[in-house]
């Protein structure tokens, strides 16, 4: 008997994958809230003040790095199960077996793929100009709270980058593969960490596909917002 | 009721062993009874290949009553067909229609190597058992029946993870080669017992680890595993499965 290997062993590796998803999706509920502040129509006054409290706050800025290292370990992890999971059948069947799982169950890491795309792409627009002063390519927006200090004028940002339709189509996929992500990861990340009552499991289902639906749909809202100026 | 006869063409997996490769041979069988089994037409066609010389296909098969877990088959891209809740060997030809071409492939997964054609060996199955699927106990006179109070969910439950005849489907239909409703099963039936309880953290310790040894994928809990099983085990017993795992790897010496 031996509990050394619990986190690398099989049901170990999908235990990291539920955790750090989990986890994930907690940061997601957060970021969807907060960004939910640029709907106040208060040209950004509330959503600003949020976003620079995230920056400037000690604890959200330890989190961000268990974020950082979450979606790390996430997609490492990921990556290196489908590619052991696929070497364990060499000779593949003449007629594969689609019936009997969903297209999206079989597909996150394709599904991840397009999101970790789209992770670059939204670091590049947001995250590095806000932390680290324009360094994306797009010249750092400045205003001035009452005690005349300077912050990162973050719905301006969004405002020029989603100005641009294809940025907008884009931001609109990526929302659609987060939602199918999450239809399948949110209910099995609880299975992954045990929970197997019918009660729960169904009850974890349907607030999975709540969440699935709900989540990616604020997120897909907010450049729509902006590119056809439903708010100012 | 009506007897209906039937002319086929088979695409069936031809490999004569482990070391070489395989390829589709097709066959063409005729006047073949919808009354008949599915492995009743594979005889037939077996003995035509045996009088003309040519070498039978070989296929698993024992009690042919769906109980004994000996025969495969990944038939149209389903294990044990196209039927719900069925063996191959239950498999009846009124579920194909004059005319039709069935693929006819052996279980796939690197760690059921192939012994020849349609025939697989599942004695890894085997191997995680012996890891740990079994109790400990003195022998002598068998106990008293009551003796024991034993939930009724729980009798019912551990009953319907019992039901697992340890065929394989699940690894076959799994996009992951995974093992892990086969494992589930036996290690719940277990865990949901009195009997099970003094080896019930070594028990999934070890077998986990010996179904990594074999070289199993991992479960990502696609469905297709419980979608295919001819006894219907459920999937929700992955999940106890996972918190029989994390409770013992947190806890076991």
């Amino acid at each position: 008997m031996s509990s050394k290997n619990m986190f690398t062993s099989s049901v170990g590796k999908k235990l990291v994958m539920a955790f750090t998803g989990i986890f994930l999706i907690l940061f997601l509920i957060v970021h969807a809230g907060l960004n939910a502040c640029i709907w106040a129509n208060d040209e950004g006054l509330m959503f600003n003040k949020a976003a620079h409290f995230m920056g400037s706050f000690v604890v959200p800025r330890v989190l961000e790095i268990g974020l950082f290292l979450g979606i790390f370990l996430h997609i490492l992890q990921g990556y290196m199960l489908t590619l052991e999971n696929r070497s364990k059948r060499s000779v593949g069947y003449a007629v594969n077996y689609a019936k009997g799982s969903k297209w999206y169950s079989r597909s996150m890491a394709l599904l991840g793929t397009l999101l970790l795309m789209f992770l670059v792409m939204h670091i590049y627009h947001f995250w590095t100009p806000s932390r680290l002063g324009g360094i994306g390519g797009i010249k750092s927006l400045s205003v001035f709270d009452k005690n005349g200090v300077e912050y990162h004028n973050l719905y301006a940002e969004m405002q020029l980058v989603f100005e641009n339709p294809l940025v907008v189509l884009l931001y609109v996929l990526a929302c659609g593969s987060l939602g199918y992500h999450l239809a399948h990861g949110f209910q099995s990340a609880f299975k992954t960490i045990g929970i197997h009552n019918k009660r729960y499991h169904a009850l974890i289902s349907t607030i999975g596909y709540g969440f699935a639906i709900l989540i990616p749909l604020a997120f897909a809202m907010m450049p729509i917002s902006f590119y056809f100026k439903l708010i100012n | 009721m009506s007897h209906n006869t039937m002319n086929l063409k088979l695409k069936v997996w031809r490999q004569k062993n482990a070391n070489v490769a395989g390829a589709f041979k097709t066959y063409e069988v005729n006047d073949i009874s919808d009354e008949m089994s599915f492995l009743e037409m594979l005889d037939v066609l077996n003995e035509k290949l045996i009088v003309t010389g040519d070498e039978p296909i070989a296929f698993d098969h024992d009690c042919r009553e769906g109980i004994c877990g000996m025969c495969s088959l990944y038939i149209d891209g389903k294990p044990h067909g196209p039927w719900q809740a069925n063996t191959t060997c239950q498999l009846h030809m009124r579920a194909f229609k004059d005319g039709d071409t069935i693929t006819i492939e052996p279980w796939r997964s690197n760690a059921f190597p192939i012994v020849k054609d349609l025939t697989v060996d599942r004695g890894a199955f085997d191997r995680i058992i012996q890891a740990g699927g079994y109790i400990s106990v003195n022998t002598g006179n068998a106990v008293d029946g009551n003796s024991l109070p034993i939930n009724k969910d729980n009798a019912d439950a551990a009953f319907a993870a019992a039901m697992c005849i340890g065929c394989g489907a699940c690894v076959a239909a799994c996009k992951n080669s995974s093992a892990m409703l086969f494992l589930s099963a036996k290690v719940s039936h277990l865990a949901l017992l009195p009997q099970g309880e003094p080896e019930r953290k070594s028990r999934v310790l070890n077998m986990v680890a010996q179904m990594d040894k074999e070289g199993f994928g991992s479960c990502t809990n696609t469905g297709a595993c419980e979608a295919a099983c001819p006894k219907e085990i459920s999937i929700a017993n992955i999940a106890r499965l996972n918190k029989e795992y994390l409770r013992a790897g947190l806890t076991a010496e």
